[in-house]
């Protein structure tokens, strides 16, 4: 009897670990496909030969101009933004045990996106002055969000109240910096409303790449943990997690690689919050869903800036497709956390 | 009558009064006391400081208009739903208001203030049906923290359908960009026109339901005992509500928080009885909207910071308080 559970454990876990292997290969191929498409299509569709040929850098007049001019950048900063906000989400998501608690919800994306607006429209810098800002202001803005809602004892219902109070002056001041520079053209403005992978250049990829290089790796090793942490604190504890140390070392990550990839892209709408459902959905749960959730965001934002590029006359920037796309799905977890009593 | 009711009323008259002097005076140009005098009372005095006073009242009095309206509005939304965050922006109507008018402007060409009204309203009330329907789903009915999320959710999604909207047609961005940070700076006699009946008829709902609403706040079951019919009261008192800050919306953008802030400070003062929380939230919410236009004025100078952006920095920390103080389990 006793065997026989043990079995009945042990291949239910083979089982779990079988279909987690499959769905992350799954959204692996898939997103590696959306990455050939984005540099394939266009305005002219190269060969894929054409385009390996450019890229190992061989001189095709007219294709090495708008793949490495234009599709390149635009498919890395969808790449990488994407992967940033999918991860990210999904630890925020998870460590609140909340779907609500994201980043785009409470304010943290406004607040890269306040900085990032503020030091190109006000005080004309660039590159890495923007770069830099944006993390400090998400940084500031998670603490201070913590800060406030803290209190005698957490609550997430408050946490979420305070960061949409935040998030509200946050997006004042955009909308006012967004106002007063006049000169500024509406893509632009539209960018830091909504995220958009127009204008994308090459040198102002390397931040953001950089970041989620250095940083997912330590999200995905401590990702491990954020399931004993989803136990409760005691428990978790007990079990030999230093959970405020975790918490601290993930939040710091998360926040580090949204507000990079916010600062490159704007904040494209819903994808931190989308991810960690879809992945949790397509892989199951038993295990950290950390790397799946960011291969869910680079389909997201890749699938959703193709449709955006081709499917219409007019050519929608990344943000809004998702916006359309993921809204609906949050008034619809709204309605079901509701029904089952969760808030 | 409340025990400070008097004080508090002369008070709020005082500051009514600064108010429209500072309105009409301070701006990116100071207006001396001869200029305002000539500005008011001598049509045929025609100095600059003068004709810059007679811009002004218009201004004032849409200012003083709106933040009746929207304090008016707070109040209702809140007893309606017997929740203290309620708040037109809180809970997404000005959005859903938004949404309509940029419809109007991209597809059906409209472009008068009095086309924009009607489908604000329609676009208020519609969504502030939806949020209540979604955010009183299961157990417990429409917690505060279940309406602020609901309607945090439903912004988000419209606002998305706006720029959608927008994103081909630049003219519509450039109408809509002005109109959407929320600015009473535009107000003219023509909009206060088109505007008054909209406010005479809220309020005046609002005044005859307050017994009522009342009644309401002790429960359902209280006011059904009491011979209320809560069911209708509570439609006649949310149409008035929308009324009220769907034609706001639609005239001076969507303004954040006025709601919010006018009737906080007046409960804190007066306790929760309607009759007076009421009228004194329409004063308060004159007065904080017209103050906080003149801040706009005065830190924005020589431009203007829109209103809109002042009221959210003041009222979103009242917010922030709110959520602080309030015991978790009531969250």
């Amino acid at each position: 009897m006793k065997k026989h559970t043990m079995e009945l454990i042990i291949s239910g876990r083979r089982q779990r670990r079988r279909r987690w292997i499959l769905v992350t290969s799954l959204l692996a191929i898939l997103a590696l496909a959306l990455c050939c498409a984005m540099l394939l299509l266009g305005n002219t569709i190269y060969p894929l030969g054409d385009v390996i040929r450019v890229l190992s850098g061989e001189q095709i007049k007219g294709a090495t101009f708008a793949i490495h001019t234009i599709r390149l950048p635009r498919m890395l900063a969808g790449l990488f933004a994407g992967f940033a906000f999918g991860m990210a989400g999904y630890i925020f998501q998870t460590m609140l045990r909340n779907p609500l608690a994201n980043p785009n919800v409470i304010g943290i994306t406004s607040g890269s996106s306040a900085a990032a607006v503020f030091c190109i429209t006000v005080i004309h810098a660039n590159g890495a002055v923007v770069s830099i800002a944006s993390v400090i202001a998400g940084l500031a803005t998670v603490v201070l969000i913590y800060v406030l809602s803290k209190g005698k004892s957490f609550s997430i219902g408050r946490l979420i109240l305070v960061g949409i109070g935040i998030q509200a002056m946050l997006d004042a001041v955009i909308s006012y910096l967004l106002l007063v520079s006049s000169q500024q053209d509406i893509p632009t403005a539209l960018r830091w409303l909504s995220g958009s992978l127009n204008g994308s250049k090459m040198d102002e990829l390397p931040p953001l790449i950089i970041a989620v290089l250095i940083l997912s790796p330590f999200i995905i090793v401590l990702g491990k943990h954020l399931g004993l942490l989803e136990l409760g604190e005691q428990s978790a504890t007990s079990l030999g997690v230093a959970t405020d140390k975790t918490r601290i070392v993930l939040i710091l990550c998360s926040v580090g690689m949204i507000a990079l990839a916010t600062a490159t892209t704007g904040p494209i709408a819903f994808v931190s919050f989308l991810s960690g459902p879809i992945a949790k959905r397509l892989a199951g749960s038993g295990f950290s869903n950390a790397i799946p959730a960011g291969l869910v965001g680079v389909n997201l934002v890749l699938a959703a800036d193709l449709i955006g590029q081709f499917a219409f006359e007019v050519r929608y920037p990344v943000g809004i497709i998702t916006g359309i796309l993921g809204a609906p799905y949050l008034i619809y977890l709204l309605i079901r956390m509701n029904r089952k009593g969760e808030l | 009558m409340p025990k400070h009711f008097k004080t508090v009323l002369f008070i709020c008259i005082v500051l009514l009064g600064v108010c429209v002097l500072a309105s009409l005076t301070l701006g990116s140009r100071l207006v001396r006391w001869n200029e305002l005098i000539d500005g008011l009372f001598h049509s045929n005095v025609d100095s600059y400081g003068a004709n810059i006073v007679r811009k002004r009242i218009s201004r004032t009095v849409f200012s003083l208009f709106c933040g009746a309206a929207l304090g008016v509005s707070g109040a209702l939304m809140q007893s309606v739903t017997r929740n203290p965050l309620a708040d037109p922006s809180i809970l997404g109507v000005n959005t859903g208001a938004s949404l309509f008018v940029v419809f109007g402007i991209a597809f059906l060409g409209i472009n008068t203030a009095g086309q924009y009204i009607w489908l604000a309203l329609v676009g208020a009330a519609l969504t502030a049906v939806f949020v209540f329907a979604v955010g009183s789903m299961g157990r417990g009915g429409a917690t505060p923290i279940k309406l602020v999320l609901a309607g945090a959710a439903i912004t988000a999604a419209l606002s998305s359908l706006v720029t959608a909207i927008m994103i081909p047609r630049a003219y519509v961005m450039d109408q809509f960009r002005f109109w959407q940070v929320g600015s009473v700076g535009s107000g003219n006699w023509g909009d206060i026109g088109t505007f008054v009946p909209f406010l005479a008829i809220g309020i005046l709902i609002a005044f005859i339901t307050a017994p009522a609403l009342n009644a309401l706040a002790l429960g359902d079951d209280v006011a059904t005992g009491l011979g209320v019919r809560t069911g209708v009261l509570r439609l006649i008192a949310a149409i008035a509500a929308v009324l009220l800050c769907g034609a706001t919306t639609a005239l001076a953008g969507p303004i954040g928080f006025i709601g919010l802030l006018a009737t906080h400070v007046i409960r804190l003062i007066l306790g929760s009885d309607l009759r007076f929380v009421i009228p004194m939230s329409a004063i308060s919410g004159a007065i904080i909207l017209t103050i906080s236009d003149v801040l706009g004025r005065l830190i924005g100078s020589p431009g203007e910071l829109e209103v809109g952006v002042v009221t959210a920095f003041i009222g979103a920390p009242i917010l922030i308080i709110l959520a602080i103080k309030s015991k978790v389990r009531s969250l």
